[in-house]
């Protein structure tokens, strides 16, 4: 097991005392709301920190990757809808191996025809045709699913499997888009490489909001299955109602009037349930971000670790001892992508729905590559670090900036324009916060707050 | 011979009109992002901000304005307004090079660095107009809103189909003339143009010749200022201004930037008109179109659109992708890369 520095676990003291202050504060429920959305990010974090803080390969799609593990979250726990499949299966598999056929042919052309007139003319052809024809039975088929029960279904539906393994799938997914998008676009230089993989996120964004037979699109999925037990169901059971009794048997006690007194453990069961449900969420996503951790941290000692920081610190010394860059770089990107596709798979878990328009770049990129500069790109500590103290302040933003307006026109009287203007904004002032952090960090420690460790071995 | 009239109209009203407005909109942006890119060398994430920024500060003037009841008769207040705009976004430019770029350009930092800090930037600049106008659609076009109205045009003309002309679109194209020529006479003719080509080209070179780089990158912000603060109204003015609107048209100016070769001006603004166009004809229903043209039997039956117009930001991704893969460094060649 990797040893912590000092610095590295006052930081670790930090996170653990914010939300116990949280806790006392503003109650246990606020705290582990916080906590939960905290881990998630912790997991997205450390996807980016892989391909960035390793390899240096940028990755701005992270939301695209997201969105991707959301698609898995549905495909794998929704029940199947058997109507969908049965007026528009057929057509889609029809549409999907011909869209094969396609690509096959289109290969097979580029490969065997030599002159480049003859090539270019032939498959141009070819595609045109081939996607007239796909287009005919795909919009068909398309069209039947969505007009299936649109107010409730209109799309295929899933597998009905427990939505705890849509994690892993979603892991796939992020890397099945990433291995496609860093086959086309690796080549590029980095900034080049951010904006390419920006718009390609926006497309795969796109793409899910507007293919409604396979996302439902913008009208969003809603009622996914939770792996956790709601709290309807504990309220009820008896072990639940039990365990409260005896963790508060000293306040009970203290009531003598027996009605009083069911009143009393009444309200503390239903806090209790809520309370319990986002426990047994944060054990859940906590074990998930320890396993990967571990294997981060594992990844990053090892030699293929020394192998990625050499292709990062100098690519044509790495090339020149006969590292293949470009290998790696495809290798390092689908991991971490697989990773925040594993995050996003979570994300709709937590919430139990699945909104395509909800992802945004602001929100779903950039946020989460502050985290990666604040909490220091390089270092896995630092990545969990930087999604729970950023996460946390952009939360806690609202709060701190109202009682910050409040106290500066403390003078002003209460329904003076500017001080109404300034409290309906509130809400703006974490973007405020964002800007200035990032920018403050990039300044005065812009290796993050905990950087790389220097290893000389 | 009518039928092809008409089908040419429509052309006219739904393509390549609205094409050459929109394009010039993403033209003049691009404009900027190549600036950046070929005097500063990074990716300047801010630019839709600044556009936005700019925007905002000529619809304060306009609402004072008009509260004033100072207006231009036909033409939108907004023109008027439109000085002030600039000044202040160039004043943006010049602090947000002082007090954040100036610093990593001392310590050459490499570019992923400074297109980070730029985001930075964005947030900050995001929040103060959030701050200020907040984040709901403003229609700010006042005067007279078309030229030509479709009806008009019918009576005039005697055809099926009308052409409508807006006042905006005029505007945009004007301007645009304008402001192109004289950034390319400005380039390749008065002196410190020269030096900022000589700058972008060989940065070693030139400071050895005696080229002062802090004019060269002040001047250059001073052009990136205008350029964004009249490309951010133009599109409010055409549509609607709307804050979250700039950062979504963040990508297409990049892709347009990059899709002309970045770095070269005239590329990015050939590159925004292919962005412009191939957004709009290839989300168009051309069903009409072939209406007119076609024999009865022919006509089509579906609306012959190749793409819904839900995916009218993906294609210029598309685009992107398609060119940087067959011609990485753009239609006419990018300095860099």
């Amino acid at each position: 097991m990797m040893k912590f520095e000092r610095y590295e676990w006052v930081a670790i003291t930090i996170m653990i005392s914010l939300f116990i202050f949280v806790g006392f504060i503003q109650g246990w429920s606020v705290s582990l709301v916080i906590l939960n959305m905290c881990i998630i990010s912790a997991i997205m974090t450390m996807g980016v920190n892989i391909s960035w803080g390793y390899a240096g390969v940028i990755n701005f799609g992270v939301m695209g990757f997201l969105a991707m593990g959301g698609l898995a979250a549905v495909i794998v726990s929704y029940p199947p809808i058997t109507e969908s499949w049965q007026v528009g299966g057929k057509g889609l598999g029809i549409s999907f191996i011909l869209l094969i056929l396609l690509v096959i042919s289109v290969m097979f052309i580029s490969k065997n025809i030599k002159q480049k007139r003859n090539r270019y003319l032939l498959n141009s052809t070819i595609i045109i045709f081939g996607i007239i024809i796909i287009r005919h039975f795909y919009l068909n088929a398309t069209n039947n699913i969505e007009n299936v029960n649109p107010a409730i279904a209109g799309f295929l539906g899933g597998l009905g499997l427990p939505i705890i393994f849509s994690w892993i799938v979603g892991g796939f997914f992020a890397a099945g888009v990433a291995f496609i998008i860093g086959k086309v676009a690796l080549g590029l230089r980095s900034d080049y490489l951010a904006i390419v993989t920006l718009g390609i996120s926006e497309i795969v964004v796109s793409v899910l909001k507007h293919e409604e037979w396979l996302s439902r699109g913008v009208k969003n999925v809603i009622g996914l299955k939770r792996p956790v037990p709601y709290e309807i169901n504990l309220q009820t059971s008896d072990w639940f109602i039990n365990l409260i009794t005896y963790l508060n048997s000293y306040k009970l006690n203290k009531v003598s009037n027996i009605n009083e007194r069911q009143e009393i453990l009444n309200n503390l069961i239903i806090d209790g349930s809520g309370i319990f449900v986002k426990l047994s969420y944060a054990v859940l996503f906590l074990i998930v971000m320890f396993i990967i951790f571990y294997f981060a941290n594992k990844a990053q000692l090892s030699p293929w670790g020394r192998m990625m920081r050499a292709i990062r610190d100098n690519e044509t010394a790495a090339n020149a001892m006969g590292k293949d860059v470009v290998k790696q770089h495809l290798i390092i990107f689908v991991i971490g992508a697989a990773i925040v596709g594993v995050a996003g798979a979570m994300l709709v878990t937590l919430d139990g729905l699945f909104t395509p328009s909800g992802y945004r770049p602001l929100r779903f990129t950039f946020i989460i590559w502050i985290m990666v500069i604040v909490g220091g790109s390089g270092n896995n500590l630092g990545a969990i670090f930087g999604g729970f103290v950023i996460w946390f302040a952009w939360i806690e933003a609202a709060p701190l900036t109202t009682f910050i307006i409040n106290q500066l026109t403390l003078g002003l009287e209460p329904n003076n324009a500017l001080k109404l203007h300034l409290l309906d904004s509130v809400p703006y002032f974490r973007y405020l916060f964002m800007g200035l952090i990032l920018l403050l960090i990039l300044r005065y420690r812009p290796k993050g707050i905990i950087p790389e460790r220097v290893r000389h071995s | 011979m009518i039928d092809f009239l008409n089908s040419i109209v429509v052309l006219l009203n739904f393509i390549i009109i609205p094409g050459i407005s929109y394009g010039s909109q993403l033209a003049l942006g691009a404009l900027g992002v190549t600036f950046v890119y070929a005097i500063l060398r990074f990716a300047n994430f801010a630019h839709g901000e600044i556009m936005s920024f700019g925007a905002m500060i000529t619809i304060l003037f306009t609402w004072f304005f008009q509260s004033q009841n100072i207006n231009l008769g036909i033409l939108p207040t907004a023109l008027l307004a439109l000085p002030l705009g600039i000044l202040a976004s160039i004043i943006l430019c010049i602090i947000s090079d002082k007090f954040v770029f100036q610093y990593y350009r001392y310590q050459k930092s490499v570019p992923v660095v400074l297109a980070m800090v730029s985001i930075g930037v964005m947030f900050v600049i995001n929040a103060i107009i959030r701050i200020v106008i907040g984040t709901e659609t403003i229609k700010f076009s006042d005067g007279q809103k078309f030229l030509m109205k479709a009806k008009q045009f019918k009576v005039m003309t005697g055809l099926n189909e009308g052409l409508a002309l807006k006042s905006s679109q005029v505007i945009t194209i004007l301007i645009t003339i304008a402001l192109l020529t004289f950034t390319f006479w400005f380039l390749q003719k008065t002196k410190t143009g020269k030096s900022m080509r000589a700058f972008s080209d060989n940065e070693d070179l030139a400071l050895l010749s005696g080229i002062n780089p802090d004019r060269v990158v002040f001047t250059t912000w001073i052009i990136v200022g205008i350029l964004a603060c009249v490309a951010g109204t133009l599109y409010g003015l055409d549509k609607s201004y709307k804050p979250i609107i700039y950062l979504n048209l963040v990508l297409p100016i990049f892709a347009s930037a990059i899709v002309g070769g970045i770095g070269n001006p005239f590329g990015a603004v050939i590159g925004g008109y292919v962005i412009a166009f191939s957004e709009i004809m290839v989300t168009y229903a051309y069903k009409k179109f072939f209406v007119y043209l076609l024999p009865g039997p022919l006509e089509p039956s579906g609306l012959v659109q190749l793409l819904s117009t839900d995916y009218k930001f993906a294609v210029s991704f598309s685009i992107l992708v398609i060119v940087l893969l067959i011609r990485p460094s753009g239609i006419f060649k990018g300095k860099v890369l």
